[in-house]
This record gives C-alpha cells, structure tokens and sequence, in this order.
C-alpha cells in the first residue's frame, strides 16, 4: 500500500495515465456511496428530509438512497432528540448495520439531550452507548450543516486505511461491530453509559 | 456466415450470469483477503426494525376477513363464470354442465351458511 509520489502522478495524469491504488479506490466508491438509514426521531428529521429533497439535494454527494433497512445502510444519521424508551431500539439497529458503519449525531438533543437535557425521559446524548463519528451542533442545523457533516464524513471515509497497524478500525478483527443493548431499569436504562464507547471531557480544577 | 441463432440465447445466458456472479465473487474475495466478518446475535436476528420479536413465528391465528371473502366469491367471482356459463348454456357438453353445476353448489351452500349466519341482515 504505497503511496503514490503526487509529482509523478500528476505528470502522468497530464499525459492522459490515471495512477491509483486499490486503498483509492475502495475509499473513493465508499464515500460517494453513503447510504443512510432512514429514521428520524424529531424536528431535526424536518430538515434532514429537507437535505434530501431537491432544493438542498443530497444527491450531489452521493446519499440520496435513504436505506429503510439496516442491513443495506452505511450511515446512521441521528436526526433529534433520542428518549430513553428509544435508545435501545437505536442501538439494536446500528448492531444490525453492516461494517464499515458511521453515525452523524445530528443536533443539540442527540449530543447532549440539549433543550430538554432536564427530562427524565431524554438520553443524554447518543454517544453514550454508539461510537459517533461527526456531531452537528445546532437546534436544528440547517441543511447546510447536516451537507457539511457528510463533507467531514467524506473526508474521514478518505483517510481511512486499508492495511498496516493504523488501518481502519471495522478492518479489525478484535474490533467489535454490536455494543450491548441497554435495558430499561427501575429508574433509568441499564447501564447509564457504556464505558468503552463513551468518554465524556473530564474537568479538571486548576 | 450466419451464426447459430442459439449462440446469442448462449451469450445471453454468460452475461446474465456473469453480471450478478461477478460482485459477488469481488464481495468474497474483499471479505476473505480485507475485511474480518463480525456476525453477532444482534446482526443476525431475523427483524431489522429494531424491536426485539417475541414467541414463535409458527403460529396460528383467526381469520377475521373469511365471511367477506365468502361473500365476494358468491357476489362477485360467481357472477363472473355465470355470464359466460348462460351465453354457452345450449352447446355444452354434459360434463361441463355437472361440473359448472358443482361450482355452483359449491358457492350456494357458501350462501345457505352465510344466510344462517345472519351476514345478509342489514345492520341497524
């Protein structure tokens, strides 16, 4: 998997010779080819609906083809506020989506549970039980936004590596591709978080 | 030359198994040289709508709609084979007769029953 010396491609591409490799490749079909699944859990689903429809368009990057099954689904786009009567089904599903998955955790509710953070009934943000791959902060984010998160997603699809010790981490075989399904509790699911997804900022006083 | 007209059904049939066969052997060799396969319980479970299935899929439920499918076929399937049965009354042949005859027993007996059932009552 060597890279590619860009002065000599860019000669040969001038020369009419495209010069790729197989990580390029692989990389470049996945990331115009981001199939979401289709689900939307509050208002920000409006203007998720919005981004694929003509006037946004998500089509011009290749994400129009809204999966209603996991199965077929690369990107999992968590489009508002996640209750905790929701979660577990929203885990079950991104255990069913087939590796390599992403999760674009889309407002200020499935980061955090934004304005309604104080509910009983409300999941303090969906990085607690899946890994997320782009937030986008916003109440809701224009469409704009949510364009700009699968840009970054695009980017991150990119980078990714194909061999080597730092490849891709759905390339690897300890790497798991289900997290446990939390439980409905006494007071609150079961667990609260899950440790080894979720790495909240520590504070630190100085 | 002409060419043996079966060598398109031939080429046809090589395309149309080479044009599925071939991303499914890509598929295979990715997942064999490339990508570790990581089955779980939750992947392979056979719902995909997120809600975990209770009991058994083998069972047996009721029928709620068999008295409206009686119904139609009395109404409506009867009166289709009526039409043609009364135009072709006089050239048939006895054992179309006994056997349009049998359907037709068949479908009043339906009758009789859904009668006795009081389906036919206007509702009140």
């Amino acid at each position: 998997m060597s890279e590619i010396d860009e002065g000599l491609r860019s000669e040969l591409q001038r020369q009419g010779i495209w010069v790729t490799s197989m990580q390029e490749l692989y990389n470049w079909g996945r990331k115009n080819s981001i199939w979401p699944l289709q689900f939307g859990l509050a208002c920000c689903a409006i203007e998720m609906i919005a981004t694929a429809a003509s006037r946004y368009d998500i089509a011009r990057f290749g994400g129009e083809i809204f999966r209603p099954s996991p199965r077929q689904a690369d990107l999992m786009i968590v489009a508002g506020t996640v209750t905790k009567k929701m979660a577990p089904q929203i885990v079950r599903l991104y255990n069913q989506m087939p590796d390599p998955k992403y999760v674009i955790s889309m407002g200020a509710c499935a980061i955090s549970g934004g304005p309604f953070k104080q509910g009983y009934n409300v999941l303090k943000g969906i990085d607690r039980y899946i890994p997320v791959d782009v937030y986008i902060p916003g109440c809701p984010p224009r469409p704009e936004a949510l364009l700009h998160a699968f840009m970054e997603l695009q980017r991150k699809i990119d980078s990714q590596k194909l061999g080597g010790a730092d490849k891709a981490e759905f390339l690897k075989p300890e790497q798991p591709s289900e997290f446990p399904v939390p439980a409905f509790g006494e007071h609150d699911l079961q667990p609260p978080a899950n440790p080894d997804v979720y790495h909240p900022p520590k504070l630190e006083r100085v | 030359m002409t060419p043996n007209p079966y060598l398109f059904i031939v080429i046809f049939a090589g395309v149309a198994l080479a044009f599925p066969l071939l991303p499914l052997g890509l598929a295979w060799l990715w997942r064999r040289f490339f990508q570790p396969p990581k089955p779980g319980v939750e992947k392979n479970a056979i719902y995909e709508c997120g809600i975990e299935s209770i009991g058994e899929a083998q069972i047996q439920f009721r029928s709620q709609y068999y008295l409206y499918a009686i119904i139609f076929l009395i109404f409506d399937v009867e009166a289709i084979f009526l039409v043609p049965f009364a135009v072709a009354f006089t050239g048939l042949p006895i054992g179309a007769f006994i056997a349009i005859l049998v359907f037709l027993l068949l479908l009043i007996e339906g009758l009789v029953w859904a009668w006795g059932k009081g389906c036919l009552n206007w509702a009140r």
